[in-house]
């Protein structure tokens, strides 16, 4: 157990507000940026890294990479435009994957 | 498919043990697949919930910031936020699922107990807007840092019943069959040989029955 920090990188419009929980923040004008700040991120002792779904969508094989391993925590989070359901599409996805069928979100339907 | 072996009696010992522990292994594997299931899914039914709340949370707090810059200037949005006062301190472990490593993390505000710490600038310049959203996003943080925790758990879980899945089904399908084939060969070629040797002695004991008479 040791000391981490938690990390958000997106556009600096939606993400501004975290600087004042003491949060680190690293605004990205692109993709490229948004790139460079995770994995820089990563390097260091960011236990925690959010990232706005903007450039979630464009980095998702950066963010992949990271997801084998317990730390750190890769996560998406939504940005202003409003939510594009990529998170619970990304769920959704791993239901899949583990159960071979959708069964969780299919049950809903019925429920 | 079929394991090539020579018909022998030890070959048979062998393969015979083999099949045993196939089958021990496939039903440890199994009952490890099932326990791996109920655990994943209680994980995404918590995760999808937080994620509905997350949504709901950041993107209040994401549009009072969006009016906080409507009302105020960007530099003064920039300059009240410039040196946050609150910080967060987060401890990042690891715990174990079935023995998956995922990990757990515990936090706190620093200045845990004094909720104006959050506030980093002075009121009077400020809008109403900026505090709103500012509480709104501290009151989202403890959910913020669970959805980490389970999406991760959920996501190393995942990996984790693909592979003991694929090991259950190779188990299964190919391994325990092709050995039972194999078992089956060598027991038939056994017999035959038997039969075989039956038949000889047979012969031999009434050729020396007629030599006899």
């Amino acid at each position: 157990m040791c000391m981490h920090k938690i990390a958000v990188i997106g556009d600096e419009d939606s993400i501004l507000g975290f600087r004042a929980l003491g949060v680190s923040v690293f605004p990205a004008r692109s993709g490229k940026e948004a790139e460079t700040a995770l994995r820089a991120a990563a390097r260091q002792d960011y236990a925690v890294i959010y990232i706005t779904e903007g450039y979630a969508g464009e980095i998702i094989d950066v963010i992949t990479e990271y997801s084998r391993k317990p730390l750190p925590v890769v996560l998406t989070i939504p940005d202003l435009s409003g939510n594009r359901g990529a998170a619970m599409e990304k769920i959704r996805r791993t239901v899949e994957k583990a159960l071979g069928a959708d069964i969780l979100f299919g049950k809903e339907g019925n429920a | 498919m079929e394991i090539r072996v020579s018909p022998t009696r030890m070959q048979l010992q062998l393969l015979k043990k083999r099949h045993v522990m196939a089958v021990r292994g496939h039903k440890l594997l199994k009952d490890k697949l099932d326990e791996l299931m109920k655990h994943f899914l209680e994980l995404v039914r918590r995760d999808r919930d937080l994620r509905e709340q997350i949504d709901d949370r950041l993107g209040a707090a994401f549009r009072g910031f969006l009016i906080a810059r409507g009302a105020m200037s960007a530099a003064a949005v920039d300059a009240a936020l410039m040196y946050p006062k609150e910080t967060i301190s987060l401890r990042a472990g690891q715990r174990h699922i079935m023995n998956v490593a995922v990990p757990s993390l515990e936090w706190t505000f620093e200045h845990e107990g004094d909720a104006t710490n959050i506030y980093p600038y002075g009121f009077a310049y400020t809008s109403t807007e900026l505090d709103t959203a500012i509480r709104l996003l501290s009151e989202a943080m403890p959910s913020l840092v669970e959805l980490a925790e389970v999406e991760k758990a959920v996501e190393l879980l995942a990996d984790e019943i693909e592979k003991t899945r694929r090991r259950v089904n190779a188990l299964e399908y190919v391994l325990i069959p092709s050995l039972e084939q194999s078992i089956k060969y060598i027991t038939m070629k056994l017999d035959e040989a038997e039969r075989g040797n039956l038949t000889r002695l047979m012969k031999v004991k009434e050729i020396v029955g007629e030599r006899g008479a």
